[in-house]
């Protein structure tokens, strides 16, 4: 059942890639028409039926995408849409009825997650519907605004849509190579086993590399927990519970430094119109160095 | 040490600043084969992991919704009742948000999003309070605001997590280290991340509260 609505999620996800496609195909005033479009519909055939596709096919697939990215023949179309002068009157107009599809997507989604079996991305897609439903209801909108202004965003947002997933691909081979052993390996050979200070130090900062290596965090913890963690701190006394949390958010701290992280960095980054794709980051960066060696401090007198 | 040859990529892909997907692509083909998978087996393991990631970008069912009351007005409404709150400042609603969501998060609710919050509500808000205290943003000013907005649902998202119990953070550490010959209990772990997700809040409320006060510099030299 989860799983049947999981796919019929992904169906969804799969649509609205479907519609950018046929704007870029349709578009009056699109530039790369053919690249655009053919970069919109092959996400969504991988969304919607990738699943039930060849893997192999499906990463060829990716390839053709990722090569049309980087040769830029993936464009943001022209849109019509509403002069802020409209958007102005109906905010006037309509009020503050306005809010209540948007609250009720995350107010679904968390009924949802909560008193059923569902789960929260399940949750989620439950609440895009009833979201939309209360939108049109409220904005008395027509579905070919649905369709515009789903196709809009989308393209805005861009060929940064597939990065998460790349990057999570390159995490897999990264770890088909061992690349964290290796890493892990280096850093607890250079190091004199017993200094606590310098262990404490190299488990936490190697969290944080690791993760802008790898881009998350949880694939970093158990690698160098193993390769780092144990040797150089757990085994000199440290509260392993104690330790092994503040190792976690540690890692945290390298996700806010990495374009790697490129679902909460990057995507987002082109979610809000971000000219510079890497503002986020760099407003990150001081807060996350102050917060590493405050994992430092903290794991020195908590955890011992 | 071949095998880092897909770090090295990243690294000079980045620092060069060429195209962020092909160096992520080259950089997985390169590592793919100096670990000795053949150029089909690479293939596959591309296309295995981004249909399993597939929830990353799950953004993409919110996104009519968000669109249609956006055409309608959604982000004028809201920049508009945050107008007429004068002690709202960018700062403070910034740190508010971050307090918030890092409680949501604690607590396992899911409520955030840089789709969903952030860019319906929050950063219109934001923009709104700014305008109001302040004058209109310049351009920088705009796109630092955006960062730090950015910035915002990412702190309260991460620090939070693992206070919940149940959290997949905590039950990862505690897996990890059950497998390492540790026992730990999942109670203690969470509770463990608590001080770290109160710091977080305190250290990034100094950040947003010194945009209020660069916003309120620049307006006194005009």
């Amino acid at each position: 059942m989860q799983n049947t609505l999981l796919e019929l999620l992904y169906v969804m996800c799969g649509i609205v890639s479907f519609v950018a496609a046929y704007h870029a195909f349709s578009g009056k005033e699109q530039q790369s028409r053919i690249g655009t479009s053919l970069f919109w519909a092959i996400l969504g055939i991988i969304f919607a039926f990738g699943k039930y596709m060849p893997k192999n096919v499906v990463g060829m697939m990716i390839l053709v995408m990722a090569g049309l990215a980087a040769f830029k023949q993936v464009k943001v179309g022209r849109f019509y849409t509403h002069p802020p002068e409209f958007r102005e009157r109906k905010a006037g107009e309509i009020g503050n009825k306005l809010f209540i599809p948007a609250l009720a997507i995350a107010v679904a989604a968390f009924g949802v997650a909560q008193y059923t079996e569902l789960g929260g991305l399940v949750g989620l897609g439950i609440g895009a519907i009833v979201a939309l439903v209360l939108s049109l209801a409220v904005t008395r909108a027509g579905l070919k605004e649905v369709s515009r202004e789903s196709g809009r965003l989308l393209q805005q947002v861009g060929p940064a849509s597939i990065l998460p997933h790349l990057l999570a691909a390159l995490g897999a081979l990264f770890n088909a190579a061992d690349v964290g052993d290796v890493i892990s390996k280096g850093i607890s050979t250079v190091l004199p086993g017993n200094n606590v200070v310098l262990g404490v130090m190299a488990y936490c900062v190697g969290m944080a590399l690791f993760t802008m290596i790898m881009g998350n965090a949880f694939a970093a913890f158990a690698v160098i927990t193993a390769g780092v963690g144990v040797p150089l701190v757990l085994n000199q006394g440290a509260d392993p519970a104690v330790a092994a949390a503040l190792a976690m958010t540690a890692g945290y701290c390298g996700t806010l430094m990495t374009p790697m992280a490129a679902n909460f960095n990057i995507v987002s980054a082109s979610i809000l119109e971000l000219k510079d794709k890497y503002m986020i980051i760099k407003k990150q960066i001081p807060i996350a160095i102050v917060l590493l060696v405050i994992h430092i401090i903290l794991m020195l007198t908590l955890a011992f | 040490m071949i095998k880092l040859i897909g770090i090295l990529i990243i690294i000079l892909g980045f620092a060069l600043k060429l195209d962020t997907i092909a160096v992520v692509v080259v950089a997985g083909i390169a590592t793919g084969f100096a670990a000795g998978l053949s150029f089909n087996q690479i293939l596959t393991t591309l296309g295995d992991a981004f249909i399993t990631n597939r929830y990353m970008t799950v953004f993409f069912v919110t996104l009519p919704a968000i669109g249609i009351l956006e055409c309608y007005g959604l982000r004028e409404r809201a920049a508009y009742l945050i107008g007429k709150m004068k002690s709202v400042t960018p700062g403070r609603l910034l740190a508010l948000y971050t307090a918030l969501r890092t409680l949501a998060a604690a607590l396992s609710l899911r409520l955030g999003g840089h789709v969903q919050f952030i860019r319906p509500l929050i950063l219109p808000m934001a923009e709104g309070a700014a305008k109001n205290n302040f004058e209109e943003l310049d351009e920088k000013s705009l796109e630092e605001l955006k960062g730090l907005a950015g910035a915002a649902e990412n702190y309260g998202n991460f620090y939070g997590q693992n206070v919940f119990v149940a959290s997949g953070g905590v039950l990862l550490i505690v897996g990890v280290l059950k497998e390492l010959g540790f026992n730990v209990e999942a109670l203690a772990v969470a509770k463990a991340s608590i001080p770290i997700a109160i710091i977080a809040v305190l250290i990034s409320a100094v950040q947003f509260l010194g945009f209020d006060r660069k916003l309120a510099r620049k307006n006194a030299r005009v």
